[in-house]
């Protein structure tokens, strides 16, 4: 019935701290030249576990960006979305002022493991100490809401806050909750996920993933579609966006970089990879539909890229049926071979890459790897300039979730 | 696309009886179910007293891997999603699968699970360096939040969009929220929603004492929990679960379910201020049920019932009963608004959803619960509070509300037969 265009939720700005780059644009650098950071874990106490290799931050200081208080109440996975946060603010060159604006602009992270290292100082001084050596901040550091709440706080953002507390695939649907909020008529939303999993217990909590490769040779560790596949390496980072509603970023003079245009989330069950086909090629279809956007259209795809042969397998025969025979010539990559999985925030740094790699006109390689077994056009060695419009990102989740998101070039005039 | 959402089945488990049935019992008499912790030995603790649950997954036929592996609070939520489900009278294996979402909420997840098993990785806390060879093999599902989610979907066939939603002590009402939106959107005909926590668990307690938030009454568990009350003083922990099945309207009248109420609107704002801290002045709370009214179309002289927040802390309790006077003007003084922390404390996450589930009883019953042990004016509070005894009323629109840690302030709007009529 109405004239009125429907609102659309567009990226306007990216901050990332990831084991490759600790802002969005080295971030990119080191994803277009395919750099492959994973390494041999080097934080205290986990010398003795079995799992050697894994993406680490390194060199990142939060002092930097965060100021101490805010730091001394948080956990290191919360220092991670709290600079991307505000770096991702930078970037759009969004403030706020005037007492109603701070209700337009709400947070929305996706959390996978919490405050990991803080709970466990403070379980060490319950445990090794007594209860009354626990501290006050114990109850809002180790929580998943940790980061939202503090973002929120810090940043002075009213609007709606949630938080979905999620395996991998939460890190895209906590995208697509942002842009349906912008849809429904928030402003803005400061979206992403950042993790710390690395502390030597939330290590010891991973190990009973069957996906966990514990190969040694970083090198060798994670080499997703090929026949030495051999699991996934767990990384540490993130990333967080400001999502918009594209008339306001327009307005306000701030550069549209990419459209959050469709999202589909299914469930199949955790680690029954040869059901997550059906299941990801019908997030992609609900995708795809929502964006109003033909199989045809996709440019690129990154993809999940779990690592397990039968998780690789799946994943390739989903495209196949969800793009047809447009699934042999599209090109697919998985930046993520080079860093890691950092769980939640694994999907947003990807979805970051698809920005970028759509305003530069480049598809980066899967660092890693060089040989693939999957009939897929799967972007190895080096970067493969390409016209891109529309970029699919992929996610599963190893509890068993499936998510899609498609993102469009920022003057794509859809509809 | 804005398809109305009906509440269709509801399952519960709470301190003081495990169902819904036995649950509307004590919230209707007005009992409280706090008393001294008996899961553990909380010995020099600051609060040793709690809302347990009296729960035995051998009662209740969980599958042996499930009794064994997983949390007590997913344990919980699959016992109140059954029974959400036979509720229903919904035939889960006549459903669409893509068609039935999940979204549940919990705030602290498989914390006691993590911590029991710390534990033993750590020499009793001794070392930094914990040793995975003591550790469960399956740690993993305490440690990843999704699992809450992924176990409910896996037991009742859901294949939609499934979520957990940790938004601290409004977990409860966001998962609902979600839910909500899921179903009014058309991502989804079906959604088992809820939430659950089983927080009572020695670094749970501890780090609350270390905020001094809950109540130190330990020599009187049973009047512990005040809420509004001038001599409150914290909260008392709970834990427990609470389902609903929240259905496309006109999916749930094909199939001819019994409709309790639908949800009218939801929203969630952040106050910005402080993680723990609340304004004596709410107004971010009010502005999420201004805007929840706002979707309804609905005046807020129409509201029947406030379920209240009402943690019984001193800042909470006034904090809230100034938001819904700004929201509802004089009327807020007409109308009743009570606390079931009362009765059965404060399960973090799970409470928004148990009691979204007692308001939709109060629906179902068109009555009030009570505000158990409420016996001192607080000249800051000075709301119809419900005093200690359940009162019938007309209920035709009732709002829920919930402050969490992270500044978050959500509210639920339920609309009963007879409801919203502008």
């Amino acid at each position: 019935m109405s004239t009125e265009r429907p609102r659309r939720a567009v990226v306007t700005g990216i901050g990332v701290i990831a084991p490759n780059g600790l802002r969005a644009d080295a971030y990119w650098k080191s994803v277009r030249e395919g750099l492959g950071v994973l390494d041999r874990i080097t934080r205290e106490g986990c010398e003795d576990l079995p799992l050697k290799v894994a993406g680490e931050v390194r060199g990142f200081d939060p002092s930097d960006l965060i100021e101490e208080p805010f730091l001394v109440q948080t956990d290191r996975f919360s220092h991670y979305a709290m600079a991307a946060a505000q770096l991702a603010l930078d970037d759009a060159g969004l403030v706020h002022d005037g007492p109603e604006e701070p209700f337009s602009i709400g947070v929305v992270t996706a959390a996978g493991s919490g405050g990991g290292e803080f709970g466990q100082r403070e379980l060490q001084k319950l445990w090794g100490q007594g209860s009354k050596f626990v501290g006050p901040y114990q109850s809002i550091a180790w929580f998943y809401a940790a980061s939202t709440g503090q973002i929120s706080i810090r940043s002075g953002l009213k609007g709606p806050c949630g938080v979905v507390a999620s395996d991998e695939a939460g890190g895209l649907d906590a995208i697509a909750h942002a842009a349906r909020g912008v849809r429904r008529g928030t402003g803005a939303v400061l979206v992403g996920a950042a993790e710390a999993p690395l502390a030597p217990y939330s290590m010891v909590c991973q190990l009973g993933y069957p996906e966990l490769s514990t190969v040694e040779d970083p090198d060798r560790a994670y080499r997703p579609f090929t026949s030495a596949a051999c699991g996934f390496v767990p990384a540490e980072g993130g990333a967080m966006l400001v999502v918009e509603e594209e008339s306001r970023a327009r307005d306000r003079g701030a550069a549209v970089r990419a459209v959050v245009a469709g999202h589909g989330a299914t469930f199949t069950g955790a680690s029954r990879w040869e059901e997550s086909r059906e299941g990801l090629a019908r997030a992609i279809r609900v995708a795809l539909d929502e964006a109003g956007c033909a199989p045809e259209e996709v440019d690129v795809v990154f993809a999940d890229a779990l690592g397990v042969p039968e998780a690789d397998r799946a994943e390739a025969l989903a495209i196949a049926d969800a793009l047809g025979a447009h699934a042999t010539r599209v090109a697919v990559t998985a930046p993520k071979a080079g860093i890691g999985r950092a769980y939640c925030g694994a999907p947003v740094l990807d979805t970051a890459a698809a920005v970028f790699a759509m305003e530069h006109g480049v598809v980066p390689p899967t660092p890693n790897v060089f040989d693939i077994c999957h009939d897929l056009d799967l972007v190895m060695s080096r970067a493969r300039p390409a016209e891109l419009r529309t970029a699919l990102v992929l996610s599963r989740g190893l509890m068993g979730s499936n998510a899609a998101l498609v993102v469009r070039r920022g003057d794509e005039s859809a509809r | 696309m804005n398809r109305r959402v009906a509440v269709t089945g509801i399952g519960v488990v709470a301190p003081g009886g495990i169902g819904s049935r036995a649950f509307w019992d004590l919230l209707a008499a007005g009992r409280t179910a706090t008393r001294g912790i008996t899961l553990f030995d909380p010995v020099g603790l600051r609060s040793r007293i709690a809302a347990e649950c009296d729960f035995d997954p051998a009662d209740h036929g969980l599958d042996p891997d499930l009794s064994r592996h997983a949390d007590r609070y997913i344990q919980f939520a699959v016992v109140a999603a059954g029974e959400a489900v036979r509720d229903s009278g919904l035939d889960t294996d006549a459903e669409d699968p893509w068609r039935v979402a999940v979204s549940l909420g919990s705030a602290v997840g498989g914390t006691t699970r993590l911590e029991h098993d710390y534990v033993l990785v750590s020499e009793g806390g001794r070392r930094w360096d914990v040793d995975h060879r003591a550790a469960d093999p399956k740690l993993h599902m305490a440690f990843s939040p999704s699992t809450l989610s992924s176990v409910v979907a896996e037991q009742f066939g859901a294949r939609g969009p499934v979520q957990t939603v940790s938004t601290g002590c409004t977990s409860g009402l966001d998962a609902v929220g979600y839910a909500f939106h899921t179903i009014a959107e058309g991502r989804a005909d079906v959604c088992i929603s809820g939430a659950s926590d089983s927080p009572i668990s020695p670094i749970t307690m501890a780090c609350f004492d270390a905020i001094k938030a809950t109540s130190p009454d330990n020599d009187d568990p049973e009047h512990a929990s005040r809420p509004f009350d001038n001599n409150r003083n914290g909260f008392v922990m709970g834990e427990g679960a609470a389902v609903l099945v929240l259905e496309e309207y006109e999916h749930a009248r094909a199939r001819g379910a019994h409709i309790y109420c639908e949800i009218g609107g939801y929203a969630t704002f952040g106050n910005a201020y402080h993680m723990t801290g609340l304004t004596s002045e709410g107004l971010e709370m009010s502005r999420a049920i201004d805007s929840t009214l706002d979707q309804a179309r609905l005046d807020p002289t129409l509201i029947d019932y406030v379920n209240a927040h009402g943690s019984g802390t001193r800042q909470n309790d006034r904090h809230e009963t100034a938001a819904v006077k700004r929201s509802l003007g004089s009327h807020a003084y007409d109308t009743p608004m009570s606390s079931i922390k009362s009765m059965v404390g404060h399960s973090l996450g799970a409470i928004g959803a148990i009691e979204v589930a007692a308001c939709v009883l109060a629906l179902k019953h068109q009555v009030v619960p009570p505000t158990a042990n409420y016996e001192t004016p607080d000249p800051e509070c000075d709301l119809d509070y419900v005093p200690r005894n359940a009162r019938p009323r007309k209920l035709r629109n009732v709002l829920s509300v919930g402050s969490g840690f992270g500044g978050f302030q959500s509210a639920v709007l339920l609309t009963g037969p007879g409801g919203r009529t502008r």
